[in-house]
């Protein structure tokens, strides 16, 4: 964990529900993807847990859905004013395991960390498949910015309204050799059933701190009680306790 | 001995600031922030006899200028505690530490701290007769006098460590539970645990925490928190230890002048990990703006000033 200065560079919407923000001043921060960071906001006691989309250099990008008054906040942000983070928070994917093939699944707000983690798996010459599960085409968002990446890119809408009409379990790839999924908890406990090659969930919870002192977020695991804060957001498929 | 120094039922501190329990797990993981023997000391996580998950999630819940949570006691249990986590903490603190103990008989109470006096490093028994967040037990002690009676008077048997009772402020009379602890053969007296609140999400109409009521916690507690201590302390002879959204050097200051001896800082460490240790930097700083020549000479001052 580092706690930085940051500077706000740049907010924009990318539709009703999603904004993206980038912020200058990550400094000797050393961003793993499936990571997160965690915000303090003007007025608001607790801090916000966002995940890590991007990181480059000195800036560190986040996309996030407005779900209430503290990301509303940063959404009306202006570039020049600054914020408290923590960084370097939770475990992040384990890339080592990605195989040849890597399938990365990411649902709704669920998807900003896949991007970091679709960028370093295709520098690393992996060949990588992206599933991207919406609501509708109003919902879309990054999906030419991977593209740009160079994944293979399937999208799927629930409405049929771009891509693959249904849930992301509806477009499931059969040749890959390893799976990380970040999305709603229908969505993950879905996957969790179907897919039959090894992988990893990113997880999601309130949070106190967001950095293991308060065991505000804890969850049963076949290891035992694990703070999805600290000893996660990311766990492996077979620690996870889902059979129901 | 320094500016900053203070005493705790005859155990001397280098300044008052202890993280309190259940906002500092077992203290080791701090350790990766900052140097924590920086700390006066450190009240370890609610330690109970038996492992328990605590409470089902979400147990975190906002509010303004505070939070409520409710974790309910989730910890490895007394024997793991002793075995585990307390060895981890001694390879990186080295002053004593303070042993928060809950539980849900008064027989829980003895066992565990039984089991716990094989640690030569605990320096006090904070017993947590306050917990908001379990039934049939915790809070249940602290809103009775003659239970909390109970509860002090049996462990007291069972140690020659000093022992602190920590009290709820969810009941009608806080000085008649501090009498009891007293009389019971309390070293000394924490306050205060967390208030009972609630919250209800407008979208789901449901209760945000899966508990339905937690603990609130946070700057937004302070003012109650110092009227309690102010009222402990005009009515009981041993030390308190003063606590509720201690935030700042300032509300340190404060809350020694209403009577406490040392301070225990809480939900502010879950904010900013470096809460404590900023605090302790904080304090020559600001004893010199208000003419403080040494903490202990404040401890309670602001009962003399009335006189």
């Amino acid at each position: 964990m580092k706690q930085k200065t940051m500077t706000v560079q740049s907010v924009r919407r990318l539709n009703h529900t999603m904004a993206e923000m980038k912020l200058s001043g990550l400094g000797d921060a050393v961003i793993h993807p499936g990571t997160f960071v965690n915000i303090q906001i003007p007025g608001y006691f607790l801090r916000r847990p966002i995940s890590v989309c991007a990181a480059d250099g000195d800036i560190l990008t986040l996309v996030f859905r407005i779900v209430g008054k503290g990301t509303e906040y940063l959404s009306a942000m202006h570039a020049g004013e600054t914020l408290d983070v923590l960084t370097e928070l939770g475990n992040g994917y384990d890339m080592k395991k990605a195989g040849d093939r890597p399938l990365l699944i990411g649902g709704g707000a669920g998807i900003p960390p896949m991007y970091a983690l679709a960028e370093r798996l295709l520098k690393e010459e992996k060949r990588v498949t992206v599933i991207l599960g919406f609501n509708g085409k109003d919902e879309m968002f990054y999906t030419e910015e991977f593209e740009r990446l160079g994944a293979k890119v399937i999208v799927t809408t629930v409405d049929g309204s771009a891509g693959i009409r249904g849930f992301v379990t509806d477009a499931l790839p059969s040749d890959c050799t390893y799976f990380y999924a970040c999305g709603p908890a229908p969505m993950e406990k879905a996957l969790y059933r179907l897919l039959d090659i090894p992988g990893e969930f990113s997880l999601e919870e309130r949070m106190g701190c967001g950095f293991g002192a308060c065991m505000g977020c804890s969850m049963e695991t076949r290891n035992g009680p694990r703070r999805i804060c600290r000893d996660g957001p990311v766990f492996a498929k077979e620690e996870l306790l889902w059979e129901d | 001995m320094g500016r900053l120094s203070t005493e705790l039922c005859g155990i001397p501190l280098e300044n008052p600031v202890i993280p309190a329990s259940g906002t500092f797990g077992f203290g080791y993981e701090f350790a990766e922030y900052y140097d924590i023997n920086r700390l006066g000391s450190l009240s370890f996580k609610g330690t109970t006899l038996n492992p328990r998950f605590g409470n089902p999630t979400p147990r975190i819940a906002e509010c303004t200028g505070g939070m409520l949570n409710a974790v309910g006691l989730q910890n490895p249990g007394a024997r793991a505690v002793l075995e585990e986590e307390l060895p981890k903490l001694k390879k990186v603190f080295s002053k004593p530490i303070m042993a928060n103990v809950s539980g849900f008989s008064v027989s829980d109470y003895v066992e565990t701290v039984r089991i716990l006096e094989a640690e030569k490093q605990i320096g006090w028994y904070e017993i947590n007769i306050s917990c908001p967040n379990v039934h049939g037990g915790g809070m249940s002690f602290g809103t009775d006098p003659s239970a909390a009676f109970e509860v002090i008077s049996s462990v007291r048997q069972v140690t020659d460590r000093p022992v602190i009772a920590k009290l709820s402020p969810n009941v009608t009379d806080i000085v008649s539970i501090a009498r009891a602890c007293e009389k019971a053969g309390a070293d000394g007296i924490s306050l205060i645990n967390t208030l009972l609140g609630m919250r209800i999400d407008l979208r789901t109409r449901k209760p945000i925490l899966a508990n339905t009521t937690g603990g609130l916690s946070g700057p937004a507690v302070f003012p109650v928190a110092l009227r309690m201590v102010y009222q402990v302390h005009k009515a009981v002879r041993i030390p308190i230890v003063g606590m509720g959204g201690i935030s700042t050097a300032e509300d340190v200051i404060e809350m020694m002048m209403a009577g406490a001896s040392a301070v225990e800082v809480g939900a502010a460490n879950l904010i900013d990990p470096y809460a404590s240790l900023r605090i302790i930097e904080d304090l020559p700083r600001v004893m010199e703006r208000y003419g403080i020549e040494k903490l202990s000479d404040i401890i309670g001052v602001t009962e003399q000033e009335k006189m």
